[in-house]
């Protein structure tokens, strides 16, 4: 049942004061025909509705979620209880005397600076995707800024993340997508035939989206840099070097990052993240305004003098900017760098203890998170990666990433973050092992699964056919 | 040392030993010219003391008891059902529902914001959300391109940061932007709109109501884009379109705006929530994520994300737009001040809001000095012009403790009210603006 299947005429939770003022009836001319169709529901009724859904949806707090590339690790209580306070909802963000708020946002920025070894931050775009466009933007004014006018490509592996070609389409660029070597990882010969006087940037995440560090990073880094183009990085797998291995340091020239995944801020049920952008100097002024800037212990807003714009309003989702440092200042130095050593043992283990089970993609030893594929066993038994992901709801799990990258074919990417202990690993273990055995006995057993969610599978051909897109 | 992981000695030695390495650092075996000797991060201060740093910075900021400021961030009362029920954990700690059974509530929270918004706005189809107010409506500017057409035609009466954004992704299409100035009244200019829509135009873009909080007459503008056959897209208050004539009544394609008045906080400028919904022809190219109906393998009823097609993890560069995470949570917010408010809570808001505008854009008119700069009927925003400087105004404001409006000028400022402005504050602006003079 909807919200709207419940509403009944007559009916509101409104707990609006009566007017205090003489009403002021509009010119008819602008009003509208109808009233608005909108739920007509008592407090109570509304709080059961939301709390019984809130029971139909599964979070970190809920149980283990080793979405990979998603790094969906423990959101501290801190962090919520930090966006919460009245200092920090109640400020406009026109108005004088936020201080407290400019401080925090330079603070991170610095911070951030320390962990990527970069030079500048915007922390204005709201995620991640947001963050690749802005950064592809400044790529864009770097070169044109040069009067170097034909670099309109962007090159990125066949094991990117969909977001990156689209963001480098929507600022404008030709793709190039060059195919990984056979072991998962930029294939340098591809890399160098694809470099040329019309390369923008290439775009990498490393670890990448195997799981596996590039050990050849400053290789690629010198191809990309003697061809003249820029070296992007997709932070959103940053989680298992933050602190120790920085993407300035490896030659990178500009990166983002998500803030809703390596620091700690909640997904939301697919957000607002935050995805700041950091680069180095020969970028900074590209940087989209305003940017914070800190002069005698006075914080202001700035506007980088050859920026590329605005990407968003104001200035970012700033209280997501508030958990984050929140987390940042929270574990500091040594916290950050052991978090990150944490959620690579914890995936080579929990690698370690399925290697056996299927043929895994991401070497003898990975980062925060490794690929299996499901191709043999779904050969033999007919039961694909999605069969296996639905069957772990039954065990109470959330399945891993499903069919990503697309360079694995029947591809399960598990990410389990630093803070799942090892008893929840083991118990993860088994219950995939569990269902391996399973495969090989009762295949059949798999096409009915989940039994025991509030629905099953649903049907999305139907969905997609037939669309209802609303009540 | 405060830290999130629950690692004892012990298990990291058995983990260890199953991996078949001796130490943690093997893990980065190879990599040691790479690593960072040291970098420029503090210590960690702990969750006590980091409650206390943030707690003290959060104090240096001045939160007033009485604000009239907007110009694109409304304060609105938020009922505490709202707050209660977006911060229980499982709305919270969930991502993007990709594992529709085990995220029917998401899924359904998500279609039910979908529903309200259409209804709104009187449109066919919502998307899930994207950033915000101004990349809703750059984004909805990229849905409605046609081939052979590169330029949009602009209201001057739309937010001049939306206009920021607005630039910075049209011009990376190297679609370029005209502009359509106001008249006298404060609405956009009729006659240089049918001026300036020539064949090139692919779409018209106006605001409603427009930043100055004038009232445009946003149908007749529409029946012009409609008769030179261009597109025409809204950026919308959504407390606004419970009494206003709807996007859909006006005959616009595609229907954009802020969702921050429906129960997100003011905030420092965000998260906010970007709504986009538009007519069942663009279907296809809309952006972002989009949750449909459909049954279960039982038969029982379902949500699921739908029309991938459109999206950056099927399309890659062929998509829509590249965005992934969007704003879920304050979808879910509007969702549930939508259903708090109700029909008529709605309508209540809206229309209280105009009756305290227009009670104090009266006291003000009525001192000395003081005069509408605009003839149009407004909303809740309006720009007054006074003989006393912004500057002085606001100062005395600042004062007593009163967040004036938004500086436009020398002598003019952009005065906003809500329900949240009682009539006792309104007085006492009147008495600090007087005493100003
Ligand atoms: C590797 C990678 N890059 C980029 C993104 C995009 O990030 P966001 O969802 O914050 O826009 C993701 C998100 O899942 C990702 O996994």
């Amino acid at each position: 049942m909807t919200i709207f299947e419940l509403s009944k005429s007559g009916r509101t939770a409104c707990p609006l004061q009566k007017r205090d003022v003489e009403e002021y009836k509009l010119d008819p001319k602008f009003l509208r025909e109808a009233d608005a169709m909108l739920p007509e529901v008592d407090e109570l009724t509304l709080v059961r509705h939301y709390t019984a859904l809130s029971k139909k949806a599964f979070g970190v707090d809920d149980g283990f979620y080793p979405l990979g590339s998603c790094t969906m690790k423990y959101n501290p209580k801190i962090n919520e209880a930090a966006a919460a306070l009245s200092g920090f909802t109640n400020i406009h963000p026109l108005q004088d005397q936020t201080q407290g708020a400019l401080r925090l946002m330079w603070e991170l920025s610095r911070d951030l600076c320390a962990i990527t070894g970069m030079d500048m931050f915007t922390l204005q775009p709201a995620a991640g995707a947001h963050g690749e466009f802005t950064a592809l933007l400044m790529i864009k004014a770097y070169h044109n800024s040069r009067n170097d006018h034909k670099r309109n490509k962007v090159i990125a592996p066949d094991s990117a993340h969909g977001t990156n070609p689209a963001s480098a389409a929507m600022a404008g660029f030709e793709i190039i997508n060059i195919p990984s070597s056979s072991d998962g990882l930029a294939d340098l010969e591809a890399l160098e035939k694809a470099v040329g006087e019309d390369t923008a940037a290439f775009m990498l995440t490393n670890p990448n989206t195997l799981g596996i560090f590039d050990k050849n990073i400053k290789k690629i880094a010198d191809i990309v840099h003697k061809a003249g183009g820029l070296l992007y990085y997709d932070g959103a797998n940053l989680n298992p070097i933050m602190g120790i291995i920085r993407p300035g340091d490896m030659g990178f020239d500009v990166v983002h990052l998500n803030l809703h995944k390596t620091f700690s801020a909640p997904h939301g049920g697919g957000g607002p993240g935050s995805g700041p952008v950091g680069c180095k100097k020969l970028l900074a002024e590209f940087l989209p305004w305003p940017t914070v800037e800190e002069d005698n212990g006075v914080y202001r807003f700035s506007k980088p003098h050859k920026s590329i714009g605005s990407v968003k309003a104001f200035y970012g989702n700033f209280l997501v900017l508030v958990k984050a440092f929140a987390y940042i200042k929270t574990l500091g130095k040594d916290g950050i760098r052991n978090s990150a050593k944490m959620s690579a043992l914890n995936a080579n283990y929990l690698m370690a203890r399925l290697k056996e089970y299927f043929p895994c993609h991401s070497q003898d030893i990975c980062m925060h998170e490794f690929v299996i594929s499901c191709e043999e066993l779904k050969q033999r038994t007919g039961v694909s990666a999605l069969d296996l992901a639905k069957a772990m709801q039954d065990k109470g799990m959330h399945p891993p990433t499903m069919y990503f990258p697309l360079i694995v074919k029947e591809a399960l990417m598990f990410e389990p973050t630093e803070t799942e202990s090892k008893e929840t690993l083991d118990n993860a273990a088994d219950i995939i092992i569990e269902l391996c055995h399973e495969a090989l006995n009762n295949p059949q057993s798999f096409h009915e699964k989940p039994l025991t969610t509030p629905i099953g599978r649903p049907d999305e051909v139907k969905a997609a056919r037939f669309p209802i897109l609303k009540g | 040392m405060a830290k999130y992981y629950p690692h004892t000695e012990s298990d990291i030695k058995q983990m260890l030993s199953v991996i078949g390495i001796d130490s943690v650092d093997s893990l980065y075996a190879g990599l040691e010219e790479l690593k960072a000797e040291d970098i420029d991060l503090a210590e960690g201060m702990g969750q006590q003391g980091c409650e206390r740093y943030i707690d003290k910075l959060s104090k240096q900021n001045k939160v007033y008891s009485s604000i009239f400021l907007g110009a694109g961030a409304y304060n609105h009362y938020i009922p505490a059902v709202v707050r209660n029920l977006a911060g229980r954990e499982e709305f919270l700690t969930a991502y993007t529902p990709y594992q529709p059974e085990i995220s029917q509530g998401i899924l359904q929270t998500i279609f039910e914001y979908q529903t309200m918004i259409c209804n709104l706005c009187g449109m066919d189809l919502s998307n899930a959300s994207v950033y915000d107010g101004a990349t809703a409506l750059a984004e909805g500017l990229l849905m409605l391109a046609e081939k052979g057409k590169n330029k949009v035609l602009f209201s001057e009466g739309i937010n001049p940061k939306y206009l920021e954004v607005v630039k910075t992704y049209l011009r990376a299409q190297n679609v370029e932007i005209e502009y359509v100035g106001l008249d006298g009244s404060g609405k956009t200019s009729i006659e240089e709109l049918k001026r300036k829509l020539d064949q090139n135009t692919f779409a018209v873009a106006l605001a409603q109501p427009n930043f100055y909080g004038v009232i445009e007459d946003a149908q007749a503008v529409g029946e012009i884009v409609k008769q030179r056959g261009a597109n025409y897209i809204m950026s919308c208050n959504p407390i606004s379109l419970a009494l206003l004539k709807t996007p859909d009544e006006c005959g616009a394609d595609v229907a954009t705006g802020e969702g921050q008045p429906l129960g997100m906080p003011l905030s420092f400028g965000g998260p906010y929530l970007g709504f986009i919904a538009a007519k069942q022809k663009y279907m296809r190219k809309m952006v972002g994520r989009i949750v449909g109906k459909t049954t279960d393998s039982k038969g029982k009823e379902a949500y699921v994300l739908t029309l991938q097609a459109r999206e950056q993890h099927i399309r890659r560069e062929k998509a829509s737009s590249s965005i992934c995470s969007n704003q879920a949570h304050c979808a879910l917010m509007a969702t549930l001040y939508m259903a708090a408010m109700g029909k008529k809570g709605m309508k209540e808001v809206a229309s209280q809001c105009v009756s305290k505008a227009h009670y104090l854009a009266k006291k003000m008119t009525a001192l000395e000095g003081f005069e509408l700069k605009y003839g149009g009927e407004f909303f809740n925003e309006f720009v007054i012009r006074s003989k006393i400087s912004s500057d002085k105004i606001i100062a005395a404001c600042r004062e007593k403790d009163i967040l004036a409006g938004l500086k436009l000028g020398e002598n003019e400022i952009l005065w906003c009210v809500t329900e949240t402005n009682s009539v006792e504050d309104m007085d006492k602006l009147i008495e600090v603006l007087k005493e100003a003079m």
